[in-house]
């Protein structure tokens, strides 16, 4: 039963569960013809799960489907795609060794012996000019950027005359500029009378491009309506179900001593090229130094080199005033270093181990924690019941095994382990990735916290709203160089994205603008 | 057309009924789980083996019951059983050592013959030593060269990351060539006419037994080192590096800990517990060196060590267990039934374990509409 004739998709009362999650629960969900319709929702509120079932990845529970005011059942994405459904997906399925055209081309339901590619890629060249995309047809994927990655995604949907292209997340890869070009890209789509599923959970992404929105939290839809009926605080309370207050303790600026400092530091990654060249930055006690940045230049590899888990080639590293360039891990450890690892279960922490095991994975050479060759497991008991109350860690008890522990649970028992070591200098990558909003913002304030007690912060974050919230200073990576480092009263976020994108220069800034 | 579906789950509905059946795949196993496991993997195995021992023409009943009743029924039985338990446990407490750490020594082989070797060196160099020093010394000898022979197996692992498997097994048949060296060669016994054997052993080389049985103090040894290496994984410092390690390395690396001193270390203890298995076979059983010191002990203690699921108290009971099942083939063969059904009923047992245990992940669940 449509219920509108403007609808191109109607989705009523799907249900979806995986074993042990409800991951969609009786949604429906409505795109009219030529709409950009956001779909806003935190981590795990079934975004991504309510397209994979409308692009025929998952099979619905429950519920059905129209498109265009037929009732269809979505097998596969083939059969979505007849439907004109496309989607590009959070991770492409792009195969590294073709090239653009090939990879738009694969796996289309019109076989041909001879494919003639000339004439494809000339297609695909009209279609990306047409839209804004830039491509080079001919170009192999492994050569492209991620933001590139991307176009050939949307442009292979419109090749496949896809007149609902759902994008999940497509905005979370991109540096600000190249958010705004796919922006420009989406309204050109609306204006040849396709409609864009856009799923986002940045609110102010929604206030720029959507024309509606519904809301998803906790799998079930929380409200569906035309931007201009809401405001974003208005979004941001329905999307966590509470009062969302963007505003963190106060701060105290300090003027103090430089705590960390690297200076001319260059590193290898792990293919073997270039991944620091010469950095030279420095964290005063008391104070958060942001590392903005799109991820993979560089950030994974200076966590690295100042915790010892990679080696440097020239430059020097010093804590308070000591050289720490290349020790080992343990020896920055033990001269007050705390790091909180970028991949939470797969570093920072043994999944497979109890809670209190997982405590004292840094301290348990400590005096307190052990007599002779044995641990001391009553005093790692209390160490962990403490962190559990003090942090308000939601678990099973402290014998489970940390891997029952959700996101948020696990970085505030990380962060709490990192912090309860008394450390000079703590580094936290992407602490509150995944996070939904609630915890992000419970382990941003423990963050302020430790700042405030004159620890000194290096801030690793992709999401530049916090950096701003958080940081005293901002420092922008880009192809392992420093491109600059601003206080607060000299960013703003046009700037950091341009150095983000490895614009240097200020004319060139202009020019572009 | 095939369908892409990231899900674990299947869907079948039944017609005429208001229930679905699902299933789907547990998030965490329940802890009666692996009290349970066991007992149906044993029952299936035994299953399996009658089908088997039916085709072949034997009456399953008959044969289990000769085989439970002369191995669990007699004096004799009961004492092999321990006699070759003894080994087993030993052997077992060492590679699971190596397995806590995902370090894959299965050259319990080599390094049971390696002990044996030293320890005999030592009884036949040293023939004048008292047996309060002769027995520690054949010991002390047997872990060392168990120790090392797993060390060379594990040091490329350590320094080049080359896979240890390989290594730790092409070193058993290393280790069971030099033992055949010595006794076809400088140690053969002149009067032992033209047998591969060693000369006997001084009394004082031979490890005290319990009453006039066969079992011997390698038991013992066996018990303390599964306690031991418990009480090593679960309360000491050590042993936490060592789950922390085998469960994630780069937490490991993360927290300050040495990876590579610590493989090293691991594989030396692991090497040193088969080790001193081989030196009770030789200074417990035999009294001398013979070309054959162990019947696939290594290897079987790898099914154990996994069977057990490497908890120590475990390792003990299913050494019990395989070594009954050990004395139970040599029992049936007197009825002219092939050994080998021991054999396969081990092989068995490890398929249906690891087979329970896979199934142990999912759930059925009936859903009513
Ligand atoms: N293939 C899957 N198997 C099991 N659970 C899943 C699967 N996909 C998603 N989920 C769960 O469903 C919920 C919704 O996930 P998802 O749709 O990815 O959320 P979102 O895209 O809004 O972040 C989450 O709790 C997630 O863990
Ligand atoms: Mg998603």
């Amino acid at each position: 039963m449509p219920q509108e004739d403007g609808n191109i998709v109607e989705m009523h009362g799907i249900t979806k569960r995986f074993p042990g999650v409800l991951a969609n629960e009786n949604v429906t969900f409505c795109v009219r013809s030529g709409e950009i319709h956001a779909l806003l929702g935190e981590n795990g509120a079934g975004k991504s799960t309510l397209m994979n079932i409308l692009s025929g990845l998952y099979k619905p529970d429950e519920g059905e489907i129209f498109v265009k005011g037929k009732r269809i059942q979505i097998g596969s994405p083939r059969h979505a795609i007849e439907a004109g459904i496309g989607m590009v997906h959070q991770h492409f399925r792009l195969v590294e060794n073709f090239s653009v055209a090939e990879n738009i081309t694969l796996g289309m339901s019109t076989p041909r012996f001879l494919l003639d590619m000339a004439a494809i890629e000339d297609e695909v060249l009209a279609l990306s000019k047409e839209y804004g995309l830039q491509l080079d047809p001919k170009a192999q994927i492994w050569q492209l950027s991620v933001g590139e990655q991307q176009r050939v995604e949307i442009v292979k949907m419109l090749y496949r005359r896809a007149d609902v292209l759902i994008l999940d997340e497509p905005t979370a890869v991109l540096t600000p500029q190249e958010t705004r070009e796919l922006f420009a890209t989406l309204e050109r789509m609306k204006e040849t009378g396709r409609s864009i599923i856009f799923i986002t959970h940045k609110l102010e992404e929604v206030m720029q491009v959507a024309d509606r929105v519904t809301v998803l939290r906790a799998g079930r839809v929380a409200a569906t309506a035309d931007k201009t009926d809401v405001t974003s605080r208005q979004l941001a309370s329905l999307m966590v179900g509470k009062e969302y207050s963007p505003t963190l303790p106060g701060k105290t600026a300090l003027e103090t001593a430089p705590v960390l400092t690297l200076s001319d530091v260059t590193a290898y990654g792990d293919r073997g090229t270039v991944a620091l060249d010469g950095v030279s930055l420095e964290v005063k006690a008391g104070e958060i130094l942001g590392i903005a940045g799109v991820a993979g230049n560089g950030q994974r590899e200076l966590t690295e080199v100042i915790t010892g888990l990679r080696k440097t080639t020239s430059g020097t590293i010093s804590l308070l005033g000591q050289d720490i360039t290349n020790r080992t891990p343990l020896e920055v450890i033990n001269s007050g270093v705390s790091f909180v690892p970028e991949d939470r279960y797969g570093t920072g922490m043994a999944p497979n181990l109890s809670l209190v095991d997982n405590v004292i994975l840094k301290s348990y050479r400590t005096r307190i924690m052990c007599k002779g060759p044995f641990i001391n497991y009553d005093a790692a008991r209390r160490q962990t019941q403490g962190l559990v109350e003090q942090f308000q860690v939601k678990c099973a008890g402290i014998y489970s095994r940390a891997r029952l522990l959700s996101g948020g649970n696990a970085q505030k028992l990380l962060l709490g382990r990192e912090i309860s070591s008394d450390p000079k200098l703590l580094i936290a990558a992407y602490p509150t990735r995944g996070l939904d909003i609630g915890a992000a913002e419970a382990i941003r304030s423990i963050l302020i916290n430790q700042r405030n007690q004159g620890i000194a912060i290096l801030l690793i974050s992709e999401d530049l709203e916090e950096l701003m919230r958080l940081s005293d200073r901002i420092a922008i990576m880009y192809e392992g160089k420093i491109m600059g480092t601003l206080d607060r009263d000299e960013w703003d976020i046009e700037r950091i994205g341009l150095l983000m994108a490895g614009v240097r220069d200020v004319q060139h800034e202009e020019a572009l603008t | 057309m095939s369908e892409p579906t990231a899900t674990c789950e299947k869907k079948d509905t039944v017609p005429g009924r208001s229930f679905r059946i699902r299933i789907e795949k547990r998030l965490e196993t329940p802890a009666w789980w692996n009290a349970v496991t066991p007992v149906i993997s044993i029952a299936l195995a035994l299953l399996f083996g009658a089908i088997f021992l039916k085709l072949t023409g034997y009456s399953p009943i008959t044969v289990y019951k000769i085989m439970f009743k002369d191995t669990f029924g007699t004096r004799y039985g009961i004492t092999e059983t321990l006699v070759k338990a003894s080994p087993l446990l030993l052997s077992a407490v060492g590679v699971s050592m190596a397995f806590r750490m995902q370090l894959w020594n299965i050259g319990g082989e080599g390094q049971i013959y390696m002990g044996a070797l030293a320890a005999s060196w030592v009884a036949l160099t040293f023939t004048g030593l008292p047996k309060y020093i002769m027995v520690p010394a054949m010991m002390i000898a047997a872990a060392a060269a168990g120790g090392i022979w797993a060390f060379l197996g594990s040091a490329p692992r350590a320094i080049w990351g080359v896979n240890e498997i390989l290594t730790t097994l092409m070193l058993n048949y290393v280790a069971i060539f030099w033992v055949e060296y010595f006794v076809y060669g400088p140690w053969r016994d002149p009067t032992a006419f033209l047998f591969p054997l060693s000369p006997v052993f001084p009394k004082a080389a031979w490890l005290p037994t319990f009453g006039n049985t066969r079992i011997h103090w390698g038991l013992i040894f066996g018990i303390i080192a599964a306690l031991g290496v418990g009480l090593l994984l679960s309360r000491t410092k050590w042993g936490y590096e060592i789950r922390v390690i085998g469960e994630n390395p780069s937490a490991a690396r993360y927290s300050g800990m040495n990876i590579s001193r610590n493989i090293i270390l691991v594989m030396l203890l692991s090497g040193a517990i088969s080790g001193i298995a081989g030196m009770c076979e030789v200074s417990g059983i035999i009294h001398r060196l013979q070309a054959q010191v162990s019947t696939g002990y290594g290897y079987t203690a790898i099914i154990i060590a996994f069977l057990a699921k490497l908890h120590p108290i475990g390792i003990i009971i299913v050494s019990l267990l395989f070594g009954g099942l050990l004395v139970a083939g040599y029992s049936v063969q007197i009825y002219g039934i092939p050994a080998d059904i021991a054999t396969m009923l081990q092989g068995s047992l490890l398929f249906f374990v690891l087979g329970v245990e896979a199934l142990a992940q999912y759930r059925i669940r009936v859903i009513r509409n």
